[in-house]
């Protein structure tokens, strides 16, 4: 193999077609709220976490709902579990449900 | 007798004439078509309640045919409109006291959207053309197979400037949710993705069904305008998005994809305004008088807007507006 | 494919009598093209085209890099139209898409904001005397084949089509970013669908792959390659096509865009060293051709003297699909039988290793 100095980008899209999304099936069966999420981003903007880390938890559990579970684990490690983000969350999800039940589900990945 | 005439025969021209009927106001609906209607003959069910379409055009139909001094011309264009006469295709003079438009609107034509293939790839639907497979009971791909994932895209010929659709049709974001729930109904073990720029649930009822699509019935919503699609080797068609949410791009194979289209105005809009006196707003659609006080005006005395002419409106509200339409025409002929 | 919708998008091409701009890139990298486009031109078409030794580079390169500003670009593309006007030329015709998608802007611009052309006039004038005059008429050279696709059809010695099995070749055929993503109207089929490619391939006899990453971008995008930390997101772009269209096994590419066609063919080359990745069938590259290419060996042109030995991936697979005879001992003669050198050996390419060379210097 030559080293040309640069190496080639891999690529960003999700790609649903590649995702397993047999573990995102689970969650959302077990949680079927979860899919009612419309990305307000309240639970965010008030997360303990979030306010000093990178941890985005709407970004977080979206990703995992297309099948993207690299890193979802260590993230949810990062939540409080301070409960602020169930008491605002406009749709009424069990955010502090789904935190524990990523953990659960993708501690593998 | 006071006579009345109504260019239109869809659901906003029909509610006129029965209103008028009652009020006793003689009216004739000229109707280009050869049945009265309008779109709504076209469609299977109605947000957000399900009602078949047909039930509430049968109703209307009913109600009609037991009117009197309802005239009803179909096949017949109204070439130009005065509030006194109103000449024919045919040449014919039709003499009148008031005349109401409810020429509603034209669905927009999806091959303008190039990108999305409408037109040149199988299995690439307008929502127009899944009323029409729910109405024939026949939702299925070219060969013939039930489709396993369908994307439904928002926003085909709204808010668009690319297209000159610059005003958002109002109706497509609660067809595009009513559309899922019917497919998932049709097809439980389908994934359904709606594509959306904003989910806009302006009626009783839609915000609750926006939400039973999602928990009820697993309907997927990704935020993010489709770019691009095209065929994939196995024949179903690949899509391209951003899931803004997640701030990257997405890309899915899918079996069908449903583009709801959006209203746009009657190119027949323009010729009305000339020499009239009516006139057209940016958007194409007709210009009320007030938007509070004068919904069902025109401007020009004597001539009255009635449903989807002005702007884009659901079933109900262009029911509405034609009952107002016929109010607003009683006291202008009492003031005669 | 229902593939109606080009016949929307058409465009006036002059039939006869151009004024030929080259390419800056072209000459080095597919050496032949421009030579047989004058060639089956005048020759084989019997058309009128001056090939203007006096113009310049459009300076297309150093303006999408930064280093050239916008009103340096239009004094140097007025001049280029004042040669034209002085050669008696009315129908101005560029070999490279980048110079096309600028002469467009630039009229574009000029309509849009007349001041801005006074201000060229102006600029030209100070720095030249010279004056011009707008074209009639503006085309790509792919454009002028096109145009001019049922004529080499008649006159074609072979087709497009695999001699061991009768059946159409299959072809990819990439269309240069800036022939009608930024004007769709100025281009044959608009730039969802774009035709001239496609039409030239269905004329002669071949058939077009429809694949999932057909509009994509080669990644050449001028100073995103040509910084070498950048370079990793500009050759993942031809990766990125690569990958979406091997499973349709293409007999070859097809560009119409001098960088489209350079990245298309080399990156195969450096995709293959970096990853041992090849895309082609038999475990080489793909042949990557530029339409002149194509419509050369339509009309009988030797591959030597289309200048295809100087491309990076082997094209002698698909001579042999065509039934095209060539002498492999002269693949690497130049003029006059002089030797040019061979390329070291490499992954993408099937012949190398097979073919005896003949020294005769």
């Amino acid at each position: 193999m030559i080293n040309f100095g640069f190496s080639i980008n891999k690529p960003r899209t999700i790609d649903i077609d590649r995702n397993n999304l047999r573990k995102s099936n689970e969650i959302m069966h077990e949680m079927p709220e979860l899919q009612t999420c419309i990305g307000c981003g309240t639970c965010t903007a008030t997360c303990t976490a979030g306010n000093l880390t990178e941890f985005n938890f709407r970004k977080v559990h979206t990703l995992v709902r297309r099948g993207e579970y690299q890193g979802a684990y260590e993230e949810m490690n990062k939540c409080m579990l301070c409960g602020k983000c169930r008491l605002l969350c406009p749709r009424g999800i069990n955010t502090r449900g789904v935190v524990m039940l990523i953990k659960r589900k993708l501690g593998d990945f | 007798m006071k006579h009345t005439i109504i260019i239109g025969g869809g659901i906003a021209g029909m509610q006129c004439a029965l209103t008028l009927s009652r009020q006793g106001v003689a009216t004739t609906i000229i109707e280009k078509e050869n049945d009265l209607g309008g779109k709504l003959r076209n469609w299977h069910v109605l947000f957000p309640t399900f009602t078949p379409a047909d039930e509430v055009l049968s109703q209307m139909r009913h109600k009609l045919s037991t009117a009197t001094n309802v005239t009803i011309k179909t096949g017949c264009e109204a070439t130009k409109i005065t509030p006194t006469a109103v000449t024919l295709a045919t040449g014919e003079e039709l003499k009148c006291d008031a005349v109401v438009i409810a020429t509603g609107f034209t669905l927009f034509d999806a091959h303008i959207k190039e990108e999305y293939g409408y037109g040149i790839y199988d299995n690439v639907v307008t929502s127009a053309d899944l009323e029409q497979m729910f109405n024939k009971g026949e939702v299925k791909l070219s060969t013939g197979e039930t489709p396993r994932r369908v994307a439904i895209l928002h926003c085909v010929g709204s808010r668009d400037e690319k297209v000159c659709q610059r005003h958002c049709s109002k109706v497509c974001c609660v067809t595009g949710v009513k559309q899922a729930i019917e497919l998932k109904r049709l097809f439980p073990a389908a994934d359904v993705f709606n594509f959306y720029m904003d989910i806009r649930m302006f009626g009783p009822g839609y915000e609750e069904m926006y939400r039973e699509a999602q928990q009820a019935y697993n309907v997927h919503f990704v935020r993010g305008r489709i770019s691009e699609v095209s065929p994939t080797i196995d024949n179903r068609l690949q899509i391209k998005a951003e899931d803004t949410l997640t701030g990257r791009p997405l890309k899915l194979g899918v079996d069908m994809l449903v583009l709801l289209i959006g209203m746009r105005s009657n190119d027949l809009n323009a010729t009305l305004e000339a020499g009239s006196g009516l006139k057209c707003q940016p958007s194409g659609f007709m210009q009320p008088k007030d938007s509070f006080h004068g919904n069902v005006e025109s401007g020009v005395e004597g001539i009255f807007y009635a449903g989807a002419v002005t702007a884009p409106k659901n079933v109900g509200e262009s029911m509405n507006e034609g009952t107002t339409a016929a109010m607003a025409v009683v006291e202008w002929l009492s003031k005669r | 494919m229902k593939r109606s919708s080009w016949t929307d998008y058409q465009k006036e091409i002059a039939d006869d009598n151009y004024y030929y701009a080259r390419s800056c890139i072209r000459q080095n990298f597919f050496p032949g093209s421009e030579k047989v486009f004058l060639d089956i031109l005048g020759k084989d078409l019997g058309r009128n085209i001056f090939d203007d030794p006096l113009h310049t580079s459009c300076t297309g390169i150093g303006y999408h890099s930064d280093v050239v500003p916008l009103e340096t670009i239009m004094t140097v593309v007025a001049r280029q139209f004042a040669l034209m006007s002085e050669a008696g030329y009315e129908n101005f015709t560029s070999s490279c898409i980048t110079s096309f998608g600028i002469y467009t802007e630039l009229l574009a611009t000029w309509e849009e904001f007349p001041e801005t052309e006074e201000k060229t006039r102006e600029n030209l004038y100070k720095a030249t005397g010279r004056e011009f005059k707008k074209p009639k008429n503006l085309s790509h050279t792919s454009d002028v084949i096109f145009h001019h696709r049922e004529e080499i059809a008649q006159k074609a010695k072979r087709k497009l089509v695999n001699v061991y099995t009768g059946e159409p070749l299959k072809v990819v055929e990439h269309i240069g970013c800036h022939y009608a993503k930024i004007f769709p109207k100025k281009g044959i089929g608009g730039s969802e669908f774009p035709y001239v490619l496609a039409g030239m391939v269905e004329s002669w006899g071949g058939e077009i792959v429809d694949y999932p990453e057909r509009r994509h971008c080669c990644g050449f995008g001028f100073r995103n390659y040509l910084v070498q930390a950048n370079r990793g997101y500009s050759v993942a772009n031809s990766h990125k096509k690569l990958e979406s269209m091997a499973p349709y096994k293409p007999d070859f590419i097809v560009c119409n865009c001098p960088g489209c066609s350079m990245f298309l063919d080399k990156w195969q080359y450096t995709i293959a060293e970096m990853e041992g990745t090849t895309y082609g069938q038999n475990g080489q590259g793909i042949p990557v051709l530029t339409y002149e290419e194509m419509a050369g060996l339509v009309l009988g042109y030797d591959p030597w003297v289309l200048g295809m030995q100087m491309h990076q991936v082997d094209v002698e697979p698909l001579l042999d699909k065509m039934g095209v005879e060539y002498d492999p001992s002269a693949k690497y003669l130049g003029r006059n039988g002089k030797y040019i050198g061979r390329p070291e050996r490499a992954i993408v390419n099937s012949c190398s290793e097979d073919t005896i060379y003949k020294r005769r210097f």
